[in-house]
């Protein structure tokens, strides 16, 4: 399967924060009855539902490597219902300004299609169209009865946005959850490159659950595997106007490696090595916070873990048209590959020293 | 329950200073249990042994209060919050101080209220002087609302029905469980509502394969109310998501099945702030599947909150049939 | 002097080093033995073999700073603050950037090019800059990387009526004194963790602590004195010269009581003043420390400091020599009567 075709299969697939079952299945699916079976030693699942895909290593004590990537994407969640309307809650960081007007399936005894709807510019006051609309005055339309709506939806159901991911010129591709399938299909990649491969370290790569809320999918993953170090593989901003060039990163100049406290030195040199010796084009980027990607629960499982970061360009985070340069994408897995098979019992050795 | 619900609101112990009330409750459950015993942090773990499946049940005993910080020379106390408590909720409220010592919180001059702040606020115990305040009350002791338990019938108001609301429950439910079909972990858990604390280090310990929290949740049945489903007289409230949880399905699904088969009032619950011990459970070691079964609750974290008897009822239902239940995960 | 070379050391949160090898390189032969965890926390056990309740002792070696964050095509570094830093204390100081120190200064407009109005203002950081006296971009390139970090450059020194000013007391005060309470012998066996990453959010300390899994941990930190005006007196939270700082709770930890009682009741016995810090916001390490594992009964205490996370701060050296003396004595009072709790 091309790399462009999981990605769409696995963006269009329904997986919001704490439900993302759909998704899982397409990446459990593949690994066990697809291609990918013969890329793993072993498939297992977590009881957050994380899936940890393992290719295990050479010698008697590997070192354990773990790659992470999130599956779940942001979502709505029905927390009333008000005379067959719907009114609704986040599931992870959504602007609010980008549901007004948007279509979206509600996931309820069937999926319902339906309407953010807003309200006529011909019935609002001249001073209310300046404000942006709060989520709290927000509804959702079905079209049916509220008789109908209270047989079908209950609270609690899941709501996604309703995008389908389209190719745009240059191997550029737009779609919902990006954040975080394009890192996800970069670790499929990944494991398609090592499985010919006799490395050293034991790589497990982990698909993680509920990122969007928290990270947490990754604090469980990392405990439980307790690897001696860690990748996580997210997405960053990529360049558009009103952004410094240091807040944004170009399409097609490959993965961005990121240095800060949640990468110990060491891993990034490990990194830019990588790239240099495999000619991959790389960026670098500056994070000043720990927080906000799997890494920041992943440096700190049980007694430290030495972590890393690796990102995705992607314009329009967060948005149902998140755009990325598929080169990126592929570029990313190449890297991972590369960097899990330089990881030896020496490289190990010299993380602690400090 | 209603006796119960009101000697365990009246007892003051907010989060940090849990002792009075687990005194109390290790009283009550004492002849309820295989096994009692308090923990680092001082959760109270009461441990009923049916075999199978390990479930941990939490409900914390502490409530919000405030600390005192300074006592200035004219004998005002200044002071801090500990857990959640808006500013504005305090003004002319009452405290209690461990020695029964009583104080009224006024406000220095705000010309708009969007400007108050706790710094603003300050304790009067109507002492004419900093060192006949000294006498009463020292610099890190802590106080609680001072609210008397008012019975309505099927409803009642109460200073820390959160979450003596849900000790009630789980102590009520230790007493009816006959035959548990698993091992309870039944835990009163403190500091919760600095952050989940006691749940951390108490499922940390403990390791269940089940965690499920008992505690209250906001209602949307009030007047214009913001738009919560969750109302009083609507039943045990089967959490789906807060800030800090989303429940995990097979529990959510669980407790469902139970409700609807042993015809026990439920109502499911999306709250969109706020959290409970499970959100720290789940994310215990190496993941624990979670959920909540809520008591709906007027006017949250005031002196005055208030809930139905009914839905506390349907709540320790819930637990029982949850504790008798043979559990597969 | 002990404070002064500490204080100048160069260590922004995640690049400790010289900070760690100072302090390993003085504490060599003195413990039992030395390690570095995957993170770059410094532990040094001592009395493994002793009797007694294990007790942590920490302190944090970084410091607050700024980090480049993009090289301008002029060759001026952008930046932003690692760590809690008030921007406002920015503008027009002189720095120290990455591993080889090259000297920089934090430039902005000057007050004749500026309108009235503009003074008014904060200077935002993303308008703010370090020069190094590149001539453009590829020039500043050969002696800085992006992700480099930076610190204030300040010289340490004594003042005024006792008092020490300096950078970085915050925290290096609190090494200092886990420094001297190395050199005695405790019959005890104490796990000294010299921590890294605390003001990017407590990360060290919360993986020693899982690894070291201690019976009882103290935090030696700095914190706020706000004894200045125009803060009225319940505002000020601690106050230099009245020695140290006994917390009853801050943001991430309620201290048990009985604990705040024996620290209390050790000085008062060894006659040692000590205040205790009004303020219950901002969080240390002790908050991660004792939700470690199964929990551990944890305090701090504080020395006293002026304008805290910024360029320079102020202590008391009385107050830090209190400091050293209350924990000694807190230590010789677990000998003989083990844990307080």
């Amino acid at each position: 399967m091309q790399p462009e075709t999981l990605l769409e299969q696995l963006t269009n697939a329904v997986g919001p924060s704490g439900r993302e079952d759909r998704a899982a299945q397409i990446i459990v699916d593949f690994f066990t009855t697809g291609e990918g079976q013969s890329w793993i030693t072993e498939l297992h699942r977590d009881r957050l539902g994380n899936i940890m895909l393992r290719k295990k290593g050479g010698g008697a004590n590997p070192p354990r490597l773990m790659l992470a990537a999130h599956l779940d994407e942001i979502g709505l969640i029905v927390s009333a219902i008000e005379d067959g309307f719907l009114r609704f809650s986040p599931i992870g960081g959504i602007d609010q300004r980008v549901l007004l007007g948007q279509e979206v399936i509600v996931h309820s005894r069937e999926d319902l299609p339906g309407i953010i709807g807003a309200k006529p510019p011909h019935l609002q006051q001249p001073d209310e169209r300046k404000k942006a609309v709060k989520l709290e005055e927000m509804t959702i339309d079905l079209g049916l009865s509220p008789e109908r709506v209270a047989a079908l939806v209950q609270v609690g159901d899941t709501i996604t946005i309703k995008r389908d991911c389209c190719a745009l010129k240059n191997n550029v591709y737009a779609g919902k959850a990006m954040d975080d399938r394009a890192g996800v299909v970069a670790l499929v990649e990944c494991l398609r490159r090592l499985k010919n491969f006799n490395h050293q370290a034991e790589v497990v790569a982990v698909v993680t659950v509920q990122e969007e809320l928290g990270v947490r999918g990754a604090f469980v993953s990392s405990f439980g595997l307790n690897p001696d170090l860690g990748l996580a593989v997210d997405v960053t901003h990529g360049e558009m106007p009103g952004l410094a060039d240091y807040e944004g990163f170009k399409l097609g100049q490959g993965p961005v490696i990121v240095t800060g406290p949640q990468v110990h030195p060491l891993i990034f040199e490990k990194l830019t090595a990588a790239a240099e010796a495999g000619k991959i084009k790389y960026q670098v980027e500056a994070e000043v916070t720990p927080r906000g990607t799997d890494a920041y629960a992943i440096q700190v499982a049980q007694a430290g873990v030495a972590s890393g970061l690796l990102s995705i360009p992607l314009r329009y985070m967060h948005t149902s048209v998140e755009t990325l340069a598929l080169d990126d994408l592929k570029e990313t897995g190449r890297l991972l590959a590369e960097f899990s098979m330089a990881v030896d019992d020496a490289f190990l050795e010299g993380l602690k020293c400090y | 329950m209603k006796e119960l619900l009101r000697k365990l609101t009246t007892i003051a112990a907010p989060s940090g200073r849990e002792e009075p009330v687990r005194t109390f409750i290790a009283a009550e459950i004492q002849d309820y249990c295989d096994e009692l015993k308090v923990d680092t942090l001082g959760n109270l773990i009461a441990i009923k042994r049916g075999g199978g499946t390990k479930i941990q049940f939490a409900a914390h005993m502490d409530e919000i209060g405030i600390i005192v910080t300074t006592i200035d020379e004219k004998g005002f106390l200044r002071f801090g919050n500990i857990g959640g408590i808006s500013p504005h909720r305090l003004i002319a409220q009452r405290v209690r101080f461990k020695d029964g010592t009583i104080g009224v919180i006024g406000s220095e001059k705000v010309d708009d209220l969007k400007d108050l702040t706790l710094e603003k606020l300050y304790i009067d115990i109507g002492a004419a002087s900093e060192a006949e305040a000294k006498t009463k009350v020292g610099v890190g002791e802590i106080a609680a609302f001072d609210r008397d338990f008012a019975d309505l019938g099927q409803r009642v108001v109460a200073k820390a029905l959160d979450n003596r609301a849900g000790c009630a429950v789980l102590i009520e439910a230790l007493k009816r469980v006959e035959k548990p079909q698993n091992d309870l972990y039944c835990t009163f858990t403190v500091q919760e509502e600095v952050g989940l604390r006691g749940a951390r280090t108490s499922a940390f310990g403990i390791e269940p394969d089940l965690g499920i929290a008992l505690d209250v949740t906001g209602t949307g049945d009030t007047p214009e109310a913001p738009k919560l489903a969750m109302k009083l007289g609507g039943g045990a409230a089967i959490k789906i998501k807060d800030s800090y949880l989303i429940t995990h399905p097979l529990v959510k699904d669980l407790l469902t099945e139970l409700a609807e088969q042993h015809g026990i009032p439920y109502q499911y619950e999306v709250l969109p702030f706020g959290g409970t011990d499970a959100g720290a459970i789940h994310l215990t070691k190496a993941g624990i599947p979670s959920g909540v079964i809520s008591i709906p609750c007027r006017y949250l974290h005031s002196p005055s909150e208030m809930l139905d008897l009914n839905d506390l009822e349907a709540a320790v239902r819930l637990v029982v049939a949850t504790m008798e239940h043979p559990i597969t995960l | 002097m002990l404070l002064k070379e500490l204080s100048e050391l160069n260590g922004v949160s995640s690049r400790e080093t010289p900070v760690r090898h100072f302090i390993r390189d003085r504490i060599g032969g003195k413990v039992d033995s030395i390690s570095t965890d995957r993170l770059g926390n410094l532990i040094a056990l001592k009395g493994q073999t002793k009797k007694g309740p294990k007790i942590m002792l920490s302190a944090h070696m970084d410091e607050v700073g700024l980090m480049v964050v993009g090289i301008d095509p002029s060759g001026l570094l952008k930046i932003k603050t690692v760590g809690g830093i008030d921007e406002r204390v920015l503008i027009s100081k002189r720095v120290l950037v990455g591993p080889k120190q090259i000297p920089g200064v934090i430039g902005a407009k000057p007050i004749h090019l500026q309108e009235r109005e503009e003074r008014q203002n904060p200077m935002k950081i993303s308008a703010l800059f370090v020069d190094v006296g590149a001539t453009d971009r590829s020039d500043a390139e050969k002696d800085v990387k992006i992700g480099d970090l930076i610190a204030f450059d300040v010289k340490a020194e004594a003042f005024g009526d006792g008092l020490f000013k300096g950078k970085a007391l915050d925290d290096r005060a609190g090494c200092a004194v886990l420094l001297d309470l190395i050199e005695n012998q405790y019959d005890l066996p104490l796990a000294f963790a010299f921590t890294v990453q605390e003001e990017v959010g407590l990360r060290g300390a919360t993986v020693a602590a899982f690894g070291l899994n201690p019976d009882l941990a103290f935090v030696v930190e700095t914190t706020s004195a706000g004894d200045v005006p125009p803060l009225k007196n319940h505002q000020a939270s601690t106050r230099l010269g009245q020695g140290p700082a006994i917390s009853f709770m801050d943001h991430a930890i309620i201290v048990n009581p009985a604990l705040v009682e024996q620290l209390v009741a050790v000085a008062e016995e060894a006659g040692i003043a000590y205040q205790f810090r009004q303020a219950t916001s901002g969080g240390t390490e002790a908050g991660v420390i004792n939700q470690a594992r199964t929990g551990v009964p944890a305090a701090v205490i504080s020395i006293p400091c002026r304008y805290i996370h910024s360029p320079v701060s102020v202590l008391n050296l009385d107050d830090f020599a209190q400091t050293i003396k209350l924990l000694d004595a807190v230590l010789r009072k677990i000998e003989q009567r083990g844990l307080p709790v």
